[in-house]
């Protein structure tokens, strides 16, 4: 399973060190990963593969949410499929 | 990899503009489990509604984990009872309606479907005594929904059971008057119904359905809202193609759970149903679509016009984006579930009158619509006679949805909250439709050419 995991919030230093921690801990390899500024957001975007991943879905979203928190960020995991369904034809 | 802007305006419909997915529903058929013996049938349902229905919960619960889509109820639609109610009584259906509640209860939906008779052209003795039990089934369970089709294009108006709905809608409010007549919010009449509308109250498993379905229903009028936002001003060629285009994408997040849950359930896709759904939610209201188009306040001249550019356009872009669409499909115009609505007939600039108008170009009729208490039973079926007559004319499904609100008049209103929200009481025209009501018998199948 492929997964896009979404970053936003105010940015500051560290972000991508301890979401890539996070999921290196996890077994899940990042595939892509671009950021930018939208409005005065921190975007972050990954494109993840799971198929190695350690834990189950659950637990990997309950870990993400809490750093999330610790980071004043909103930290979500998809997967690809729902961007693939509304964007591509 | 998807450019930023697409994953971003994904995630924006998801977390501010409310897009969600309204209901998984799992039609069952219970053609199966007729039986003479009231006791064995009530055993059979039970069974067979928690072995098909057993994982609908979890699968749902997951889908919602997997692709961060909300997925805010899951329901079940059956076989209208009256066809395999057997040979009972009318203690046996509401013994038969209190069964589909504890299924309900045990797999853990929140409402169950299908306490339906199809009587457009003719009564059965099992269609009377079912329709005899709504009021009794209706106010001792929770989460059973009732509906009666009484006519159709093809076959015309069943007068009898229009005359005969009024006095069990009126029955139906005095029973549970204890909770402001909710039992009628759970009981729909319809002209044209269809066999496989995942949405309640309407909805059942029609008897030209298979096995078991997954029928999936869509919700979206915050994402429509948004999308139009970034149009003001500009000609309706532009609304209607930023109405499409959105609408196509809402589809397409429907489409892709309802396989999803098809394939974990092993279950047949069924449809999904492309209609935009309001809550009583800010930021969720098909009036405020209509609005944002430029009318001061929905009601006033010019909205039976939105409205029909709005359902056109949603079904153009959805249709597209789905590979089977059925159920209703069409814009919702509850009063009570759409914050702008109620808010519109509040203000005096939505009338029951502008209502009916509105539903020639849209579904699904005159829906979640508080009237005075002591409105006479021949007036609500002179209602309900109107609005079906929109739908067998114009070949369209129509529904009527009346609370006949005990104790209360206009000015006062009932207030049910959740997905029911609250209704005002709307002023209905006070001369009376007895003698019109009393004729009974047929009217007949339309002409289907010279349509002027």
């Amino acid at each position: 399973m492929r997964g896009i995991i979404t970053v936003i919030g105010m940015d500051k230093i560290g972000i991508i060190a301890r979401v890539s921690n996070l999921l290196a801990e996890c077994k899940i390899n990042i595939l892509d990963i671009s950021q930018t500024i939208m409005g005065e957001y921190f975007t972050m975007i990954m494109m993840v593969d799971m198929e190695k991943m350690e834990f189950s879905l659950e637990e990997v979203k309950a870990r993400l949410d809490k750093l999330g928190e610790e980071l004043g960020v909103s930290i979500k995991l998809q997967h690809e499929d729902i961007f693939r369904s509304m964007h591509r034809i | 990899m998807f450019n930023p802007y697409e994953i971003m305006e994904t995630i924006h419909m998801l977390e501010e503009e409310k897009l969600d997915i309204r209901t998984i529903t799992m039609g069952i058929s219970l053609l199966d489990c007729a039986h003479g013996d009231t006791r064995i049938l009530r055993k059979n349902i039970y069974d067979k509604i928690c072995n098909y229905a057993r994982d609908l919960v979890k699968v749902a619960d997951e889908i919602q984990l997997k692709y961060d889509i909300p997925i805010i109820n899951k329901r079940i639609a059956v076989t209208p009872i009256a066809m395999i109610g057997g040979a009972g009584t009318e203690e046996d259906y509401v013994s038969i309606a209190r069964t589909l509640d504890e299924a309900a209860k045990e797999i853990g939906v929140d409402f169950i479907g299908g306490f339906s008779a199809l009587v457009h052209k003719g009564h059965t003795d099992n269609d009377r005594k079912l329709i005899a039990s709504i009021p009794e089934a209706l106010a001792s369970t929770e989460r059973v929904c009732s509906s009666v089709n009484v006519a159709t294009t093809k076959a015309g108006i069943n007068m009898d059971a229009v005359a005969e709905i009024g006095r069990v809608i009126k029955k139906t409010a005095e029973l549970t008057a204890d909770r402001d007549g909710i039992g009628c919010s759970k009981l729909v009449v319809f002209a044209n119904v269809p066999e496989d509308n995942p949405f309640m109250a309407g909805a059942f498993h029609g008897p030209g359905e298979g096995e078991c379905v997954i029928n999936v229903g869509i919700s979206g009028p915050g994402t429509v809202k948004a999308a139009l936002e970034k149009v003001k001003g500009k000609p309706f060629d532009e609304v209607a193609e930023t109405v499409k285009k959105t609408a196509f994408k809402i589809t397409r997040m429907g489409q892709l759970v309802a396989r999803e849950a098809a394939r974990m359930l092993g279950v047949p896709f069924g449809i999904v149903d492309l209609s935009l759904a309001p809550t009583p939610a800010v930021g969720d209201s098909v009036a405020h679509i209509l609005e944002e188009m430029g009318l001061e306040c929905c009601g006033t001249h010019g909205t039976t016009a939105a409205l029909a550019l709005l359902n056109d356009a949603v079904k153009k872009g959805g249709v597209m984006a789905s590979s089977h669409v059925g159920g209703l499909s069409g814009a919702f115009i509850p009063v009570s579930e759409d914050a702008g609505m109620i808010n519109a007939v509040e203000k005096g600039a939505l009338s029951l009158e502008k209502l009916e108008a509105m539903t020639c170009v849209c579904s699904v009729g005159l829906d979640m619509i508080a009237v005075p208490g002591d409105t006479p039973a021949e007036t609500i079926s002179a209602i309900i006679a109107d609005e079906v007559a929109i739908g067998v004319i114009n070949n369209k499904t129509t529904a009527v949805r009346l609370i006949p609100a005990p104790g209360k008049d206009v000015g006062d209103e009932v207030v049910y909250g959740g997905l029911f929200g609250r209704a005002p009481v709307m002023k209905i025209n006070p001369y009376s439709s007895k003698d019109f009501i009393d004729r009974g018998g047929r009217i007949p199948a339309p002409m289907q050419s010279l349509k002027n």
